[in-house]
């Protein structure tokens, strides 16, 4: 039988809490230290409203805001990894 | 698992584990030559298979050049001019994880041969899906890429680290979709859960990274206790663990589960 809200809350409320009030306190801290602005955070806010929303699929949303969406392949890598949003080109 | 030590098999095999499957992958520094890419062929096929059986674990492995080096076709070639060699090693599953790493024309290309080996081969195929901001566009290239085989059994290709954004078309287009469970960067174990009861699991699996990354070689049977937490049924949970791994791996003549 699927759990219930009730269920769900008990078992992963605190720890949505804690994930929460550490991404605050992420915020905080960027706005706190020197440095130009940064297209991650700018991708990030971005991605905030969709939380607040009432769709079901809040993380699919979340994860196509932070990917880059452009469709052809790419002439050469300059990097090996990958930062968690698209560079502005 | 050529990354980490051995307490890890001895861990897995306290927890339960008799059988697990290892991709050829990016060491976490580039290999200079192909000549170390022939000795990292002989670990995985020769070393890494003892290393497990001390613990009572059957080891596979899988075969290729993957994406993050395989940006320099000419170095890339030389390395897929070893692994036939290997192929008939009697742990050799199939050729993976093959894919995109930041979606360039040149591991596109590295990719496509390297699925044509394994169509000419009939073997199954392991792909990787790129990370983070560069997941969504390597899987719907992949997807592209693989359409192109006409000749290709989409039930023998499983295409990895599937997220929320990407597992829908990887199912629909008829593959096997793996969740790659990450402490950090990738898919939670609360959030494969999730994807579990909202696609369903058919054709789905679950995998613990085991690399020199920040990962957990038991994350698999961590997030079978989540899915015993949120009511998913012993047989829920075993067609998951051991079923669909058996069903995909069973279609190499080498796996003996």
């Amino acid at each position: 039988m699927t759990p219930t809200k009730q269920e769900l809350l008990d078992l992963q409320f605190v720890d949505a809490r804690h994930k929460l009030i550490d991404l605050a306190a992420f915020l905080d801290r960027i706005d706190r230290h020197p440095g130009e602005p940064d297209y991650r955070m700018e991708a990030m806010k971005k991605t905030l409203s969709i939380l607040l929303s009432d769709r079901p699929d809040r993380a699919r949303a979340v994860l196509e805001a932070f990917s880059d969406h452009s469709t052809e392949p790419i002439p050469q890598a300059v990097f090996q990894g990958a930062f968690g949003a698209p560079r502005p080109a | 698992m050529v990354s980490r030590t051995t307490d890890d098999y001895e861990m897995l095999a306290l927890a339960g584990c008799e059988v697990l499957c290892e991709p050829a992958f990016w060491a976490g520094f580039d290999r200079s030559s192909a000549a170390g890419f022939y000795d990292y062929f002989r670990q995985l096929t020769e070393y890494e298979p003892k290393r497990a059986a001390k613990y009572g674990i059957k080891h596979y492995c899988w075969l290729c050049i993957n994406p993050k080096e395989a940006d320099d076709p000419v170095f890339a070639r030389e390395v897929m001019a070893l692994i036939p060699e290997f192929l008939d090693c009697p742990t050799v599953l199939g050729i993976g994880e093959i894919g995109l790493n930041k979606n360039t024309r040149n591991e596109l290309a590295i990719f496509e041969e390297h699925v044509q080996l394994a169509v000419d081969r009939d073997l199954p195929i392991l792909i990787h899906t790129p990370h983070l901001e560069d997941k969504l566009k390597g899987t719907r290239l992949t997807l592209d890429l693989l359409a192109s085989f006409s000749n290709l059994d989409r039930n023998k290709v499983i295409i990895d680290h599937v997220e929320e954004h990407t597992i829908a078309p990887v199912l629909d287009a008829g593959y096997w979709a793996g969740m790659t469970l990450y402490p950090q960067s990738k898919c939670s174990l609360s959030r494969a859960v999730d994807m579990i009861e909202v696609y369903g699991p058919d054709r789905l699996w679950m995998n613990s990274a085991c690399d020199w990354g920040v990962s957990d070689p038991l994350a698999v049977p961590r997030c079978l206790q989540e899915m015993k937490r949120r009511h998913h049924s012993a047989a829920d949970i075993q067609r998951i663990a051991y079923q669909h791994p058996k069903q995909f791996l069973s279609q190499s003549a080498r796996f003996q589960p």
